[in-house]
């Protein structure tokens, strides 16, 4: 499954990439070429510390051979002084040993050192270019994206490059040098005992590729299950109060262990036939072992070995034997982290729907006039949410947007704010075309309160301070003053130095809401722009509010959406808009007198009364 | 704990294990026996001899191993399984002050990622843990067979070795744990972000957030080199401490060999030992590491399963036929924690009656929700009681009085499915005419009947494709669908417009007739005709009545009223 996507998400990129025949390539080749793609930026990124990189890879070179002198020694103190009974220069012999095994040990710590640090640096920029990457995109991309998916990719998929990147480098290349040193080390030793002793490698590699091709499928399998599982877990946790409330809890116990039972299945395929490869690396060493102790004897017996050298083939076969079960090992992990590496670059790859014009300029002093030129929008192709809308906003007037849910009145928002681009018509701000504004610099001029209120875990203070960063702590309270929050944040243990936990999960809603007003305060923004701001704060609170909303409007352009009909009625001008089209316009008095839509709206909320 | 059930294979996997070692210890001894016995004499025949044996030896050695990752395979996978299934059937069971305390967060990565560790370890436990030892005593076993005297050199070599581990376990653990906490720190930034992505783009604070990414970030990066740094040296150090050994091996082995006390062979085949006693030793290291990283994660997967339920059924639970009479608060209070300062509710008493309706107004944080989530016992009282027809809510089942009470939330959840199955999860059973019938009396008929597949039309994750005000109808009829004793509607509304909203009061008034109905409301035009209304302040009542007399003799209640309605409120509503 995770193949099929890789390979038609692939396809596209190719197409545009090349011509039209390219279309006909197998999707294998695709993959292939994505593959080694993938390498490619991982390398991009490795080669970035390429000094270090060379100096560590020097590093393994001479570890790895020095360590491949170790058996011969050996051999030579056996045959030379041992086996004949010579103690003569046998201190200075093994004196050497010694220096060399100490060398080579210094140089093994000073390589993994330099390696560890060139595998976190990668990692470090790896991540750090995923999330500038993230911060780019626009809305439409979260919307569309589920969050446990691109937070799987910063906490499963680069991790998994990180482990490989910090093993299997250094392994791999070490296992590559020892296992050619060892070859051709044994051949000069002795050709005869080192070419039987190699007939166990074309067995490594039967069983290997034997092996690799039974656990690869329960792998996968196992990954897909896991995958579905997490999915079943984390919206059963998040509903929580659902599922408690309404007593579902075998519904949701079934549903797991079923799911789990799937996992159970597919994990022990995996597992099994991933636990064979020890046993069968260990088999081909002991035949190995048996094959050099045996041939060997054979052959000191006929004359042309010594016995030394049994001792060093013995030795060097374990070192040989060695870097092809790491190969072995090493190429799942590459495996799983050259597909985890694909879905980073997959997402990082994501083109940015909104994006800066190279003609985009600054905004300077906005004086807020705003117009929507009959502007077409829908969130998915074929559907529009507002059709051929058409508003004028003079500079300090109040625009109120009412409307029956889904008619179309946060998407005004959304386009105002360019969240989303429009399909046809225009949106300008003192006669210019937002397209042509530095999306930065208009939004740093709209002053924003959503529906649903961000917190960060940090201080109530610094949660404020995020509607202007070089506001003073004076400013922070002032603005907290005038949202009516200072009352309620007072009376927080810590005052506005408490430490909000995740998401704010120890305020209210309301109270919440009243953090992000004063955020917006704050800010000082020249169009104000309210989405539902206090849904979630009561009356009560809200006529306070509102007198500091009426405060912070003055001047400014303001856009107001708001259930409650009381809220806008000192409106410029209020914007009746159904099923993406505005159909009724005008001050709160003409739109009575009117009598129409927004008319039964206003006095649908009395009629329960009477 | 887990492994109990499978203790068969659990004890098979490691018996097998023995096998293999038992086979792997072998070898060196064969081939000491080719030096000594077969070269030594040029005897060819005993040396063929000897190579047979030895080769079956190995096959030997490698069905025990097969056997061994078969049965530790099985046996893990399925504690594995069974740790995953207590655990989420466990969380199901407890109270959201619980989970509060241990976060939804924490919670998804234990119940996936801790466990597949603790899986893992457990298999490698049984593969290696048992391993290494057998191995390690083996070897040491072995070449005190051979010579007791070059043994001697292992007496100072081993303690050495093990000093050193255990010296840089000590020092590289603690900073495990560091290296860990930067880890979610870095999370926490991402997850952050992901969740309030308007606002970052709404603020233009991507760049202040990627600063704080990248400081989280570095930091992590920093505590990771640090602690590499220290267990770096470790595999360095085991290097030259074992070929200082076999230097001495060779240095002692040569004395010896020339006062004849042992032969040539011998002494290959103690270096071949010493070489499997330092695997062993690598292998513990290895698993050492492994270990502490699986330790952490079974902390979190116990701290989860330890945590009590602090709502359970008492003893003596009924589970009546029914839910009748009145609903009755005595005197309750409630503060959420142990260490909460301020109670939310205090001194809370009313009563509510059959077909009454029950709305309770009151500004932010007043504690209104908090006291709907009382009744179907979200929470649990911290004073006073709460009945139902008389009795203590808390002698009754929780799923018994669940299942006669709907809570439509304040905030809709819903689930990745179709929308008629959404609506179904009040009522598994419903008919289609009780699920067209809900979905009429919540105002959602008309827009899901707009949509081209009607109630199998698919809902993304948490309902993304619908409007707020969709989702809340949706929630709404998902209540409605089972017919409740009680309907708890949590300011379920806010985000349906007043039209739609006034439609969905009237539908409601006929379906609820046998009900008690509980609804907190922002807007006082949808309590106007609530029979009784009550106004809480600062988790203190301020007032209780219906609208004429509350208008008539209570400030707040007065306060809030002209605030939403003003003059012309007045007008229609006195």
């Amino acid at each position: 499954m995770a193949h099929d996507k890789r390979e038609k998400k692939a396809q596209p990129g190719i197409m545009r990439g090349g011509g039209g025949h390219r279309a006909f390539l197998t999707a294998e080749k695709i993959r292939a070429k994505d593959t080694k793609r993938t390498l490619k930026r991982i390398w991009g990124y490795i080669s970035e510390q390429k000094k270090w990189l060379f100096i560590s890879l020097a590093l393994v070179a001479s570890s790895t051979l020095l360590g491949l002198l170790g058996p011969y020694f050996i051999a030579l103190g056996i045959d030379d002084y041992i086996a004949k009974g010579v103690s003569e220069g046998f201190l200075r012999h093994l004196g050497i040993m010694t220096g060399v095994y100490i060398a080579a040990a210094l140089i093994t710590y000073m390589q993994q050192y330099i390696l560890i640090i060139i595998s976190q640096k990668v990692i470090r920029n790896m991540r750090k270019d995923y999330f500038d990457r993230l911060m780019g995109f626009s809305l439409k991309f979260f919307d569309q994206t589920p969050n446990g998916e691109l937070m799987s990719r910063l906490t499963n998929d680069i991790e998994n490059v990180s482990t490989t990147l910090s093993n299997s480098i250094a392994q791999m290349f070490s296992s590559l040098l020892s296992f050619s040193g060892v070859i051709v080390i044994m051949l000069l030793l002795n050709w005869q005992l080192a070419l039987i002793s190699m007939t166990t490698v074309p067995m490594i590699i039967f069983s290997v590729k034997l092996i690799a091709k039974n656990t690869r499928k329960g792998y996968r399998d196992q990954q897909r299950h896991l995958g579905k599982l997490n999915g079943i877990i984390e919206e059963n946790l998040t509903a929580q109060k659902v599922v408690k409330a309404y007593g579902k809890e075998e519904t949701a116990i079934a549903e797991f262990n079923e799911m789990n039972q799937k996992l159970k299945g597919s994990s022990i395929r995996a597992e099994i036939f991933g636990g064979f490869m020890g046993p069968s690396m260990n088999l081909m060493n002991n035949l190995r072992f048996s094959i050099i102790a045996g041939a060997g004897g054979y052959l000191v017996i006929s004359g042309s070995l010594s016995v030394g050298l049994i001792a060093a083939f013995l030795n060097y076969s374990r070192q040989f034997g060695r870097p092809l079960t790491q190969l072995a090992n090493i190429y799942n992990t590459i495996q799983s982290a050259i597909a985890g590496a694909e879905r980073v670059f997959e997402t990082m790859d994501h083109i940015p729907e909104i994006q800066d014009s190279i003609y985009a300029k600054d905004l300077e002093d906005v004086k807020g006039h705003v117009v929507f030129n009959e502007v077409d929008f829908g969130y998915v192709e074929g559907e529009k949410v507002l059709k051929k809308a058409y508003f004028e906003a003079k500079p300090g007037d109040t625009i109120a947007i009412v409307g029956p849910t889904g008619a179309g009145k946060t998407t005004i928002i959304n386009l105002l704010t360019r969240f989303y681009d429009i399909e046809s018509g225009a949106i300008e701000i003192d006669g210019v075309n937002i397209r042509d504004i530095n999306v930065r610099s208009l939004r740093n001029k709209l002053g924003i309160v959503l529906q649903d209120t961000y917190l960060f875990s940090g201080s109530v203070r610094e949660n404020i301070r995020y509607g202007r960063l070089t506001a003073t702590d004076e400013e922070v309270h002032e603005a907290a003053k005038r949202a009516y929050a200072d009352h309620f944040i007072r009376h927080l243990p810590d005052g506005y130095d408490t430490v909000l936990s995740q998401e704010g999960s120890n305020l209210s809603q309301g109270q919440r809401q009243l953090l992000a007003i004063a955020r917006a305060i704050l800010s000082n923004p020249a169009i104000l722009i309210l989405d539902e701001a206090t849904s979630s704060v009561d009356t009560r609170t809200e006529v306070h509010i509102q007198k500091a909303m009426l405060h912070l409007m003055e001047g400014r352009t303001s856009f107001v959406i708001a259930h409650r009909l009381s809220t806008i009625k000192d409106a410029t001008m209020i914007m009746v808009i159904n099923e993406g089209k505005i159909i009724e316009r005008g001050s709160h008095k003409e739109l009575l007198d009117l009598k129409g839509f927004y008319h039964d709206l206003h006095y649908s909320q009395f009629k329960n009364a009477v | 704990m887990f492994l109990k059930p499978y203790w068969v294979l659990a004890a098979t996997a490691p018996s097998f294990m023995v096998l293999e070692v038992m086979m792997d210890l072998a070898q060196p001894m064969f081939m000491q026996r080719i030096v000594d016995i077969g070269i030594a004499n040029g005897d060819a025949a005993y040396v063929w001899s000897t190579l047979v044996r030895m080769l079956l030896v190995a096959l030997l050695g490698f069905a025990g191993g097969i056997g061994c990752s078969y049965f530790s395979a099985k046996a893990a996978i399925n504690a594995g399984t069974d740790i995953r299934k207590e655990m989420f059937s466990h969380v199901q069971n407890l109270s959201f002050s619980n989970v509060d305390k241990l976060k939804t967060g924490n919670l998804i990565t234990t119940l996936t990622n801790d466990i597949v560790q603790v899986q893992r370890m457990m298999m490698m436990m049984m593969r290696i843990m048992v391993k290494a030892p057998i191995q390690f005593a083996g070897s040491l076993i072995m070449t005190y067979i051979i010579s007791p005297r070059l043994f001697l050199i292992l007496l100072v070599l081993v303690p050495l070795l093990s000093m050193t581990m255990v010296l840089l376990f000590k020092k590289g653990y603690p900073l495990y744990r560091i290296v860990q906490s930067k880890l979610d720190a870095v999370n926490t930034v991402m997850q952050e972000n992901l969740s309030g992505i308007r606002v970052v783009k709404a603020f233009v604070r991507e760049d202040f957030e990627r600063e704080r990414f990248s400081k989280a970030n570095d930091d992590y990066m920093d505590s990771t080199v640090k602690v590499s740094r220290i267990m770096a040296v470790m595999f360095p150090i085991i290097m030259i401490l074992l070929n200082v050994g076999i230097v001495a091996v060779l240095w002692f082995g040569n004395i010896e060999v020339a006062n004849g006390n042992i032969q040539v062979g011998k002494v290959i085949a103690f270096i071949n030992y010493l070489l499997q006693l330092l695997i062993s030793i690598m292998m513990v290291a290895g698993m050492m590491m492994m270990y502490s990283r699986a330790q952490a994660s079974a902390e979190r997967i116990e701290e989860v399963l330890e945590t009590v339920p602090d709502i359970n059924d008492c003893e003596d639970a009924v589970c009546a036929d029914g839910l009748d009479g009145n609903l009755v608060f005595e005197k309750v209070s409630f503060s959420y924690g142990d260490h909460a300062i301020e109670p939310v509710l205090t001194d809370i008493s009313f009563t509510a009656k059959k077909g009454e309706k029950v709305a309770i107004i009151g500004s932010t944080g007043s504690g209104k929700s908090t006291l709907v989530n009382l009744i179907p016992r979200l929470y649990d009282v911290s004073g006073g009681r709460i009945t139902i027809g008389g009795v203590d809510i808390r002698n009754m089942k929780r799923t018994f009085l669940r299942s006669r009470i709907s809570i439509v939330l304040q905030q809709s959840l819903l689930f990745s499915g179709k929308i008629g199955d959404n609506i179904r999860y009040g009522k598994s059973d419903a008919t289609m005419s009780e699920l067209d019938e809900s979905a009429k009396a919540s105002g959602a008929k008309e827009f899901i009947e707009s949509f081209e597949k009607g109630y199998d039309t698919l809902l993304g994750q948490k309902g993304v494709n619908l409007s707020g005000g969709q989702k809340q109808r949706i929630s709404i009829a998902r209540g409605l669908i089972r017919k409740p004793y009680i309907l708890i509607l949590d300011d379920s509304t806010s985000a349906v417009d007043v039209a739609t909203e006034v439609k969905i009061q009237a539908a409601l008034k006929t379906k609820t007739k046998n009900s008690i109905v509980v609804m907190v409301a922002q807007r006082i035009s949808s309590i106007l005709d609530a029979d009784q209304i009550i106004v809480l302040e600062e988790g203190k009542i301020a007032g209780k009545g219906n609208h004429k007399t509350l208008i008539e003799n209570n400030q707040v209640y007065r306060e809030i009223f002209e605030s939403q309605l003003g003059k012309a409120g007045e007008a229609y509503g006195a």
